[in-house]
């Protein structure tokens, strides 16, 4: 088999700070090291500050204050989009173009790379997100929800990026499809060697995906810590409420299990 | 039937002017829609103000738009010394691309901001530049409502074409204007189902386009986007370079205007010149269309000349004032005087005969006690030009009421008792036709108006063109002039302007 391995880079963010006219502060002097192949999860409520960090990375928003390195190379040295060329990005609402169908959804980063020959890769990427071959020439609005957001991923890794951002990119699936995805990606990571940042508000999907979970709490890193050390009680209190809930589910199905 | 298939002679060419006029128009009201498209997508504060204009502009009736760009294309001209036509086809190009921008902008503004947001995000998360991103995602997915307004666009500007008859620019609305006048109604037909038989088509064809493109279909863009093309090659045809000389022929909007451009029109092409006509000219506009080299020749009244242009008050006799009005022509704006044609054209005023005769009046002096209990009923022009000044100056009548017709529906409401005095024109048919009492004017108030030839510049040298005109002067009586216009005029049995100038080349063998 091909080793498709890319080797992730590292993401330093130093001192970053989103502060909106009026005074709402998104992001607060968050500062952070993410080793190179690491797969961090970023958790929180809503509104706290976890999709705007995670942003500043391939700069979809710029940071008020600070700064963020990829690989030891501040983002802002080459132009926004030669930067958001070499990240994968995927989101919730995936935003595939209605106008044109998933090869040409696939490839469009390739195009913009000016690669001629694009056939060969759409289909090793279809493989790579489990799609038949023959979703390619089919229109976006013909496919599920699933398929739609593995398109997305397809799309992201085209240009052969060592860093995936993740934002929310499962919060619009069904559970049963959630689960499957989240595992792909995962795998993807892992065969791919991708260092991996994925914003979520799930805690267990945090804690089954990623190596490393940091939490956030009204634009700050309240907790950063491993699933093991989390599921210990080691994140502190608010990483504490959080975990408590999957707990509490996991232990209500395993009673309900023991009672049959 | 016949008179429909007749005036539909006169469609191609007018049709051809009319296509690249709506054609032009719309382009550059693409050209600047589409850029302030973008922009106002980008910026609300320009969205605003572009949609407020845009908006305010639609408000202006087509036809005042279009009679504003003759003064300030004029203004314009003069303040750059000169070059800029202010009649034809600038003014009209520049009116109706005005009227284009509206439903460009608004659908192009309403297709870009009604795009998904995640579409824009996935746009910037993979590297587009602004452009890409305009080229590869916003411009396709704006298409289809930008189509959508296109066709709007093109409809409108179709129709309002008609109008550019008004700055002397050839249109359809020629022969709706001239139908109007002369009471032809197969002509005034023949104009609007050719108007709106275009408007239909291009419709259609910007529709197959927009379809095509909704549809990711290449074939009916292609096929409709060539159709669009040849069409407008073709109206273009008429443009080409020919071998003889053309010569541009004007014509204010009524019947004796459009008999003897049509007498003149005869002459010359027996001389071997190609002849186009300029119909429906306003009386202000015709003189300016002549010194600005936009016509060539034409039939003015000295009397028109004398007040309205050279602002004169004072009354001379008839001698006099052509040669006045010879140098001022010549002098001012290099206008060739060539002489009179034979019989006069003035303002008179009529009432039905047996209103007169109860009323007891047969002269200006005698309407002047009458005149509160009155009527009156003037052509379009009449009631602001200098001559009715001039009346009121000498005669200080005040009517019970003022209203302003078009010259057919004059003679009607005075024959109708809506109007018991109109301002008639002595060598109207009608007046003998009708039986009307035309009152004196004692006081001599109101001036001489032979009919003159008058030639522009460009042609003044050209002594084959001054001598098949020649030709014609002094030759055509008043009575031949009233018989003339009397068969375009009446009611039934009418002539075309074109018969009608033949039959007074056969009786005087001009």
């Amino acid at each position: 088999m091909v080793d498709l391995r890319v080797f992730g880079p590292s993401v330093a963010f130093a001192g970053v700070t989103k502060a909106y006219p009026g005074g709402t502060v998104a992001v607060d002097a968050v500062t952070l090291e993410i080793a190179p192949g690491s797969f961090v999860a970023l958790v929180g409520s809503s509104g706290s500050g976890k999709s705007t960090l995670l942003k500043t990375v391939n700069r979809l928003i710029a940071p008020s204050a600070g700064s963020v390195a990829i690989g030891g190379e501040d983002v802002g040295v080459v132009p926004a989009h030669e930067l958001r060329r070499r990240i994968g990005y995927v989101f919730q609402n995936v935003g595939l173009f209605p106008h044109m169908d998933v090869a040409e959804n696939i490839a469009v980063g390739l195009r913009l790379a000016g690669v001629k020959d694009r056939a060969a890769r759409v289909a090793e990427l279809l493989d790579l997100v489990d799609l038949p071959h023959d979703v390619a020439t089919r229109m976006p609005d013909a496919l599920s929800g699933g398929q739609r957001q593995r398109v997305g991923v397809a799309r992201a890794l085209a240009t052969a990026p060592g860093l995936m951002l993740m934002d929310e990119p499962f919060g619009a699936l069904d559970p049963v499809t959630r689960d499957q995805l989240g595992t792909a990606i995962r795998t993807l990571h892992d065969r791919l060697g991708l260092t991996t940042l994925m914003v979520t508000h799930d805690m267990a999907e945090a804690l089954i995906l990623a190596d490393r979970v940091l939490v956030m709490s009204a634009g700050r890193i309240v907790a950063d810590a491993t699933p093991a050390a989390l599921l210990a009680g080691k994140g502190g209190a608010e990483a504490d409420a959080l975990v408590a809930v999957p707990r509490a589910q996991a232990a209500k199905l395993h009673a309900l299990g023991a009672g049959v | 039937m016949t008179a429909f298939l007749d005036a539909l002679t006169r469609v191609p060419d007018l049709l051809a002017a009319h296509l690249l006029l709506a054609a032009s128009a719309l382009l550059l009201g693409l050209a600047i829609s589409l850029p302030l498209a973008i922009w106002s997508a980008r910026r609300l504060t320009v969205a605003r103000v572009a949609l407020a204009l845009a908006s305010l502009i639609q408000t202006i009736p087509s036809l005042a738009l279009l009679a504003l760009f003759y003064p300030l294309l004029l203004s314009l001209s003069a303040l750059v010394g000169g070059g800029i036509p202010a009649l034809g086809f600038l003014p009209s190009l520049l009116a109706l691309t005005l009227y284009a921008l509206l439903p460009i902008l608004r659908n192009g503004v309403t297709g870009l901001n009604g795009i998904d947001p995640a579409v824009i995000e996935a746009a910037d998360g993979v590297g587009m530049t602004g452009w890409q991103k305009l080229r590869l995602v916003e411009a396709p997915l704006v298409a289809p409502v930008l189509m959508a307004g296109i066709r709007t666009a093109a409809v409108w500007t179709i129709g309002a074409a008609t109008l550019s008859t008004t700055v002397g620019q050839p249109s359809l609305g020629d022969m709706i204007f001239a139908g109007l006048q002369t009471q032809n109604w197969a002509l005034v037909l023949a104009g609007c189902v050719s108007a709106a038989g275009l408007a239909l088509a291009v419709d259609a064809l910007l529709g197959a386009i927009e379809y095509g493109i909704r549809r990711r279909r290449r074939v009916p863009v292609l096929a409709a986007g060539v159709t669009l093309l040849v069409g407008v090659a073709l109206a273009l045809a008429p443009l080409w370079p020919r071998g003889a000389p053309e010569i541009t022929i004007g014509a204010k909007g009524f019947s004796e205007q459009y008999i003897l451009a049509r007498l003149i029109g005869h002459r010359l092409e027996r001389e071997g010149y190609h002849v186009r006509y300029r119909d429906g000219l306003g009386s202000a506009v015709v003189f300016g269309a002549l010194s600005g080299g936009d016509i060539d020749v034409y039939v003015d009244y000295a009397g028109t000349i004398w007040t309205n242009q050279m602002r004169r008050t004072d009354n001379p006799d008839a001698a006099a004032m052509l040669g006045e009005i010879g140098r001022w022509s010549e002098r001012e704006h290099h206008i060739r005087l060539l002489g009179p044609l034979g019989f006069e054209n003035a303002y008179a005023f009529a009432m039905r005969a047996d209103v007169a005769k109860s009323h007891g009046i047969a002269t200006l002096e005698d309407l002047v006690g009458a005149a509160p209990r009155l009527n009156f009923g003037a052509d379009l022009e009449f009631l602001e030009r200098p001559e009715w000044a001039a009346v009121k100056r000498a005669y200080p009548l005040g009517f019970a009421s003022a209203h302003a017709y078009n010259p057919t529906f004059m003679y009607r409401a005075l024959d109708s008792g809506q109007a018991d005095v109109i301002s008639a024109f002595s060598s109207d048919g009608r007046i003998a036709a009708q039986h009307l009492t035309v009152l004196a004017d004692p006081r001599h108030a109101i001036p001489h108006y032979d009919a003159i030839l008058l030639t522009g510049a460009k042609h003044a040298r050209d002594a084959k063109f001054i001598r098949a005109l020649q030709s014609l002067l002094g030759r055509i009586p008043v009575e031949a002039m009233r018989e003339a216009n009397y068969r375009v005029d009446r009611d039934a049995d009418k002539d075309s302007p074109d018969a009608a100038a033949r039959w007074l080349e056969k009786r005087f063998g001009l």
